[in-house]
């Protein structure tokens, strides 16, 4: 049975708009105009108990709006959103219980004072017993790496040393079901790896769901088995990353080493010739076509190296971000 | 919604008795948090404690005015008066809208708001644990008043002490919730602290601020007795000073404010929760 489950999931925000200048303004001020914008549009998923998903979409998709309703933050202007057996918007507390949402740019730690001081009210809070809060402290700590800094003012903290701190407040009453919002945002290469292994970690132990946005493609890759990918309010993909990086590269790049230089009509009817410099060469190849091609290619060509590679998934959900748009297959 | 402005989300099944040791629980866990905050900031407590000597100002002005002999009140009275209303203003300070407005623009409410807990908890504590932080400064102020103005030194009778007491820690709730109302309107509109600022030329002039209400007119004084106003000043400054006042009535009109304030805020919350659109959504 799904521990997340949406339908028909849909929320649209009114917006005032402002023309510039002076007219502009005293208009604004005179008579709102006010535009309906739609963030999110019928999205259908459910995420079983367990689950690690990757949520993809370029800015502004819909993603943080869908986690705010999926955490009872917002309420949906349609459709139907069950998490854990709970209808988020009621916000019940045994709801609240068995969720968590970190934003990474949204902190709940007070900021001049020791994390260690907002973890004690967060045990008061969720009704932890002083021991069982110093326990799950200990172990979080321990899981993140974490010691003296507990004890420091957060605003002296690192980066990567806050958003960890930040994730103890967040997780310190176990919930079941994670929505994380770009945990990893602004962190360096070293403490996104870190917080990689933590969350892995975390789910291991604890059996936890997590739906995960990141624009870190690591962070997906490492995480992540099933990925849903949203464009302008609307689920795009639900799959593996694997099942997304065929649908939106179907094609694979072949690079070769020759022994000789060749002209560039030497390469037709293998693939779409992407490079050729002196002997190096790069091919795109369609997927179906691969294992044909690469043998006519050893076959025919005075080859020394060869090399099948996906262009990197970074590149692929890059383009497709930056485009702005996806051409349905 | 089954969520609660003064209750703590329910956990299970609990006995009335544990409920109440699960609040005084979060009660604490927060008081000392807030206080340890707040402590950080003690130089900005004192600046804000020295900022609220209007009630001293008044006293100066109004020691060598005529108008108070003509109405029967001796220049020691008017010393003790303004005083004790000094006394009681550090004490139901508010400024709940402000805290709450810069938490929404800055976003800081959606992780609060996910929390089993009524966010007016944090605030009623930061504003508790900054009484607690003020408290010093204002014995070390009366101490030096009473160097500065001798002839003004009285010892209340401990049971105008209490009421006093009591009146002023009623008054600063009147205060809050008062406030709290408006700062309900945050989620409408991200400006609500303006409505704040308008609703302070009434306080000024009806709490007892600017002059005992003994000065006023009587139809005046009157309706500014109607008022939730004066329960925040005049009230306890009167108790504390040992000025004529008739307690129970006034007891009696802050319990009427408090029954339309508190179904006020349950009401405004609900209906605000279910408006919140966190910033940047």
């Amino acid at each position: 049975m799904p521990i997340v489950s949406a339908r028909g999931l849909s929320r649209s925000f009114r917006v005032s708009e402002k023309d510039p200048g002076l007219a502009g303004t005293v208009r604004h001020f005179l008579k709102r105009r006010v535009r309906t914008v739609v963030a999110v549009r019928d999205l259908e998923f459910t995420i079983e108990p367990g689950e690690m998903v990757g949520f993809l979409g370029p800015n502004g998709a819909g993603k943080t709006t869908t986690l705010k309703m999926l955490s009872g933050l917002l309420h949906p202007s349609g459709g139907r959103v069950e998490v854990a057996g709970h209808v988020p918007a009621r916000r019940e507390a045994a709801f609240l219980r068995r969720i968590t949402l970190v934003m990474g740019q949204k902190q709940q730690l007070i900021w001049d004072l020791p994390p260690l001081d907002s973890l004690r009210v967060n045990a008061a809070v969720y009704g932890l017993d002083d021991r069982e809060a110093a326990r799950r402290i200990s172990e979080l700590a321990e899981m993140l790496e974490l010691g003296e800094e507990l004890h420091r003012p957060v605003r002296k903290l690192s980066l990567g040393q806050r958003m960890k701190a930040e994730l103890m407040a967040a997780l310190l009453h176990r919930p079941q079901v994670l929505f994380l919002d770009e945990p990893t945002l602004g962190l360096d290469v070293n403490a996104q790896a870190a917080m990689r292994r933590f969350l892995a970690d975390y789910n291991r132990r604890h059996g936890a769901t997590v739906l995960l946005t990141s624009h870190y493609m690591a962070d997906i890759t490492a995480l992540c088995p099933r990925v849903l990918l949203i464009h302008a309010g609307s689920l795009f993909h639900d799959g593996s990353l694997e099942q997304l990086t065929q649908r939106l590269a179907p094609r694979r790049e072949v690079r070769l080493e020759l022994a000789d230089t060749l002209p560039d009509s030497a390469f037709s009817g293998y693939g779409e010739l992407e490079s050729c410099s002196g002997r190096d060469v790069r091919l795109l190849v369609d997927r179906d076509r691969l294992t044909t091609v690469v043998g006519r290619l050893l076959a025919d060509l005075p080859v020394l190296d060869l090399e099948v590679r996906d262009p990197p998934i970074e590149d692929i959900i890059g383009r497709l971000f930056r485009q702005g748009s996806i051409e349905q297959p | 919604m089954n969520q609660r402005l003064f209750r703590p989300f329910p956990r299970g099944r609990q006995s009335g008795r544990s409920a109440l040791a699960s609040a005084l629980r979060i009660a604490r866990a927060l008081f000392i948090s807030q206080y340890a905050l707040m402590l950080e900031f003690r130089a900005e407590i004192l600046l804000w404690a020295l900022s609220g000597v209007m009630p001293l100002l008044m006293f100066s002005l109004w020691s060598s005015a005529p108008a108070g002999a003509a109405a029967g009140i001796s220049p020691q009275a008017f010393a003790r008066y303004f005083l004790a209303a000094f006394v009681v203003r550090q004490f139901t300070v508010v400024w709940v809208v402000y805290a709450f407005e810069e938490d929404n623009l800055l976003g800081r409410l959606s992780p609060l708001l996910l929390q089993p807990l009524p966010l007016v908890w944090r605030y009623a504590a930061a504003h508790l644990a900054e009484q607690a932080t003020r408290l010093p400064f204002v014995m070390a102020m009366v101490a030096l008043f009473f160097l500065a103005v001798p002839e003004a030194v009285w010892i209340p009778s401990p049971a105008r002490l209490l009421l006093a007491l009591l009146a002023a820690h009623l008054g600063f709730w009147l205060n809050f919730l008062l406030q709290h109302a408006i700062t309900m309107l945050c989620f409408w509109s991200e400006r609500a602290s303006a409505l704040e600022r308008f609703l302070f030329m009434p306080y000024l002039f009806l709490s007892g601020m600017l002059a005992p209400l003994d000065l006023y007119p009587e139809a005046v004084r009157r309706f500014a007795l109607l008022t939730p106003f004066p329960s925040m000043l005049y009230v306890p400054a009167q108790l504390a000073s040992g000025g004529a006042i008739d307690a129970l009535a006034a007891f009696r009109t802050v319990a009427l404010w408090l029954a339309v304030l508190i179904p006020l805020n349950l009401l405004l919350w609900r209906a605000g929760v279910r408006r919140y659109a966190a910033m940047g959504g």
